[in-house]
């Protein structure tokens, strides 16, 4: 134990702060703030506008707030509601006066399972659900052990309820009357936890804690940064990806008013422009008058027609092996009972609505930033190489997101590394770069195309007897350090999730894989690998169902092993969810099924498809989930109801990213057209397996089931199966 | 550089500016009121509606020499007014936001049909907020939020 202070604020701003250490790192903080106590301590001076510890989790102050630091980035998840309600469960703190608090970069906010500071793989619950409530538990033990010094009782004499503790003879005080006593006592090392009968937040529906701010234009995302002198910069990056500057007029550009300077800049790959100026539409009205030749020798002009007929001749070759099933069990099926199905997928941008943007100031030994990332402690990391400084001397704020969707988090940290380069540039200047929608839709790091060609040899049964698979695709975390996780004997398991490990019982299972390297950076896109494999798998199984002439949801169920329970139960429900209408279909109306687990959840998803102008119109989405405890079942309908949504990108007519000679077709919401109102279900109705298992992901297993949902309902349609994304017109 | 006077939420205000400045990047940049967002630039995505002499507008393509004298309100303002105060309660109260960087384009947007159509059917919906895009896809929210209310509108006699 050990009392932590930290001594600059202490002294400069002129208020007292006490922090706790426990094994995980400081726990509980009290602020004396003149502000909140009314105690002019410090004589007048301000307080910092934003007060944040980088090494606490719950601080008490005297007004009785509670501010809950969160331990991950907000861009939508509801991460900052839910990992407060476990804490404040715990704890016994009273809701109305909870505040959850972006954590900026810090040894103490690391994922637990993942060992950095990061959102992904739909594990922010998961990962931290011990942790919050256990953080919350403790923090209510010394507030009871500050109580029972005061009144000269002992614990089992207290009870709390709402940021109080009461004790013997109706005496109480306030956890803010107790929080300095209690940030004195030590940490216990073990507390109980709440059974789920105790659980007063936890389980029940409890609304975000940052809607109001949303919606009357207060809450201020990293693009919404506003620092005294800041400049705004713009890169033009080049055409063709890793392409370098050759030769760059600029004086047009460096006459628009308001422009600070226009320098050559390098980037992860190759090289490009960069515009400082003090405000954005000046810079990128500079951007917009450079003449820039480019040198291209040496880069390869990825092309995708090229490209899928370079995938489809290797998906003809077996791959790398990730299941080793009987290649020879084909041989026992006929011709006639053997389906050749060829799937193609093409690059998807994550497009999430606030651009991409980063804010550094740098003053030579130490450095400031605001960034709304996934991944603070890689970002941090790869700032201080680019500034010549250690990451603790990169203090990284946490800003709120714009939606990622995994763009967020990437390896290379390139949007911080050309921040960086920038902020270098201008010292003691805080300097916004901003990515216009240009530079995302065709910047680059994509979700990767895929070729998926898979035979299926179909038993007497009815059911799959021989099964050969063979995906063609970049891999995600070539080259990255996330590869001596990821990639296992040469396969990426970003590539082959959803389809090495199925969950239905298929018989002589073989599945290959090629990485083909090619010149476009690729990237994880909301539930990865699931994005396309479940495509593959539940459209195969659909087309199965259909032709052993049985219904489609009893097929899953007697396809899936006995262990699925995960889907199982999820079936079982959607079955009597849908009872209603599942068979009462108006006239051109079908109905579409699909089950996927991803993250550990597992989800079923029926759907209610007519034509309208040719594309699909979805009236109805029903979805039965099971992703263990719900800790906050309104988050998880709102992550499912609109995750089908995000996941019907997909099938977007002008859904893809594609290249022509090296360059990005598209550059817009114009040519990369997002679901919009009309795309979108018209209701979904979301039901939770009751469940008092550990909690698993919800932020991605929403999207891969809906896609395939929707073309099996097509198909039942049309009679047409619809294997190339994006779909085309019907 | 030219002066110009704009009506923002009922008030005056001055900003000196090139005029090819889209009126979006000067209630951001110049009047620091950044309710209003950035998403794409060329309305195709109404991240930045705001109403303009009361009419729903993509503030992103507008340059501020084009406004006038007509009067400006974003969603920093659209409380004060009844439907607008109406329909930001019911996106709290049906928890309508996840990421919530479109919304306040689409709260501008729903106010906007909510002004001239008292009970809207799914048709209308479609049709007024069918140019705003949300990449979370909150959609079957914002649809639900909108018929909450109209709703509530009608029941206070507005």
């Amino acid at each position: 134990m050990s009392i932590a202070t930290n001594s600059h604020v202490l002294h400069r701003r002129g208020f007292l702060r006490v922090s706790f250490a426990a094994a995980s790192g400081l726990l509980v903080s009290l602020y004396l703030d003149p502000r909140f106590a009314g105690a002019q301590e410090g004589g007048g001076q301000q307080p910092p506008a934003k007060v944040y510890p980088p090494d606490a989790f719950v601080n008490i102050r005297p007004d009785g707030k509670i501010v809950i630091q969160v331990n991950r980035l907000e861009f939508g998840q509801g991460v900052q509601t839910a990992l407060p309600m476990l804490l404040a469960d715990e704890m016994d703190a009273d809701w109305k006066n909870v505040i959850g608090h972006l954590a900026p970069a810090a040894d103490v906010y690391k994922d637990p399972m993942f060992g950095i500071q990061m959102v992904g793989g739909s594990g922010s619950i998961a990962h931290s659900f011990q942790q919050y409530r256990e953080v919350g538990a403790k923090t209510r033990a010394m507030l009871i052990a500050a109580a029972t010094d005061r009144w000269n009782t002992t614990a089992d004499q207290c009870r709390t309820e709402a940021s109080v503790v009461h004790g013997p003879g109706g005496r109480s005080a306030t956890y803010a009357e107790l929080a300095a006593d209690a940030a004195r006592k030590p940490v216990p090392t073990t507390v109980r936890l709440k059974n789920s009968s105790e659980m007063k937040l936890v389980g029940k529906k409890v609304k975000r804690l940052d809607s109001r701010a949303k919606c009357d234009g207060t809450l201020k995302f990293g693009l919404d940064l506003d620092l005294p002198g800041m400049k705004v910069a713009v890169i033009a990056h080049p055409p063709v990806f890793g392409a370098r500057v050759k030769r760059i007029g600029d004086n047009e550009a460096r006459s628009v008013e308001g422009v600070r300077d226009v320098f050559e800049i390098q980037l992860v790959k190759g090289s490009g422009v960069a515009v400082v100026a003090d405000k954005f539409w000046p810079a990128k009205q500079a951007r917009d008058r450079l003449k820039i030749e480019w040198d291209m020798t040496g880069v390869e002009a990825a092309d995708s027609t090229e490209l899928w007929t370079r995938y489809k001749q290797l998906s003809l070759t077996p791959g790398t092996v990730a299941v080793n099933g009987d290649l020879k069990a084909m041989d026992q099926v006929v011709a006639r009972n053997r389906i050749v199905a060829e799937y193609e997928f093409p690059f998807l941008a994550h497009a999430p609505m606030e651009p991409l943007n980063t804010t550094i100031r740098f003053d030579g030994d130490r450095a400031e930033v605001w960034a709304g990332s996934q991944f603070q402690t890689v970002d941090q990391m790869a700032i201080a190489e680019v500034l010549g400084l250690k990451p603790e001397q990169v203090t990284f704020h946490t800003e709120m997101a714009g939606g990622g969707f995994g763009r967020r988090a990437v390896a290379d940290s390139h949007v911080q590394r050309e921040a960086a380069t920038i902020a270098k540039r201008f010292r003691g200047t805080p300097v916004k770069l901003v990515w216009t929608r240009e530079d995302d839709v065709q910047g680059g790091y994509y979700r990767p195309m895929h070729f998926h060609r898979v035979e299926v040899g179909i038993g007497p049964d009815g059911f799959p007897a021989a099964w050969r698979h063979v995906i063609v695709g970049q891999s995600i975390t070539a080259d990255t350090p996330f590869a001596a996780f990821v990639v296992k004997n040469g396969v990426d398991q970003t590539m082959t999730e959803g389809t090495a490990d199925s969950h239905y019982n298929i018989r002589n299972l073989h599945v290959s894989v090629h990485h083909p390297k090619v010149n476009v950076p690729v990237l994880w896109w909301r539930s990865v690998g699931h994005t396309h494999t479940a495509f593959v798998m539940e459209t195969l199984i659909d087309e199965l169902a259909l032709r052993a002439k049985m219904d489609p949801i009893a097929y899953r169920r007697k396809l899936l092993k006995p262990e699925a329970k995960k889907l199982l139960g999820p079936l079982a429900l959607l079955e009597t969810a849908t009872a209603a209408w599942r068979n009462r279909l108006p006239k051109g109306h079908a109905l579409g099924i699909s089950c996927h687990e991803s993250f550990g959840t597992g989800v079923a998803c029926a759907v209610d498809v007519s034509i309208e102008n040719k594309r699909p119109r979805i009236h109805r989405a029903t979805l039965a989930v099971d992703c263990g405890l719900a800790v906050n079942p309104l988050s998880v309908e709102s992550q499912f109801q609109a995750g089908v949504g995000f996941g019907l990108s997909q099938l977007m007519a002008k859904g893809a990213i594609t290249l022509k000679g090296g360059r990005v077709e598209q550059r817009n919401f114009d040519g990369f057209v997002p679901p919009y109102i009309i795309d979108a279900p018209m209701a979904v109705d979301v039901h939770i397996v009751p469940s008092g298992e550990a909690p698993t992901g919800c932020g991605e297993p929403p999207v891969p089931v809906i896609s395939p949902a929707v073309v099996n309902a097509l198909a039942r349609l049309t009679g047409k199966r619809y294997r190339t994304l994006p779909l085309a017109n019907i | 550089m030219a002066t110009f006077k704009l009506n923002v939420n009922g008030q005056t205000k001055e900003v000196t500016v090139d005029p090819s400045t889209p009126l979006l990047w000067v209630l951001r940049e110049d009047l620091k009121m950044t309710g209003t967002k950035f998403g794409c630039g060329i309305s195709a995505c109404g991240a930045c509606t705001v109403h303009v002499g009361g009419i729903a507008t993509r503030s992103c393509i507008v340059p501020i020499s084009h406004i006038g004298d007509r009067p400006i309100v974003t969603i920093e303002g659209i409380g004060q007014d009844l439907v607008g105060r109406a329909v930001q309660d019911s996106w709290v109260e049906t928890d309508v936001v996840q990421c919530g960087y479109c919304q306040s384009g689409q709260i501008m947007a729903a106010v906007a049909l909510l002004k001239h159509t008292k009970q809207p059917t799914d048709k209308n919906i479609d049709e007024s907020m069918g140019g705003n895009v949300c990449r979370c896809a909150t959609y079957p929210r914002i649809r639900e939020a909108i018929k909450n209310a109209a709703a509530e509108l009608r029941k206070g006699g507005a």
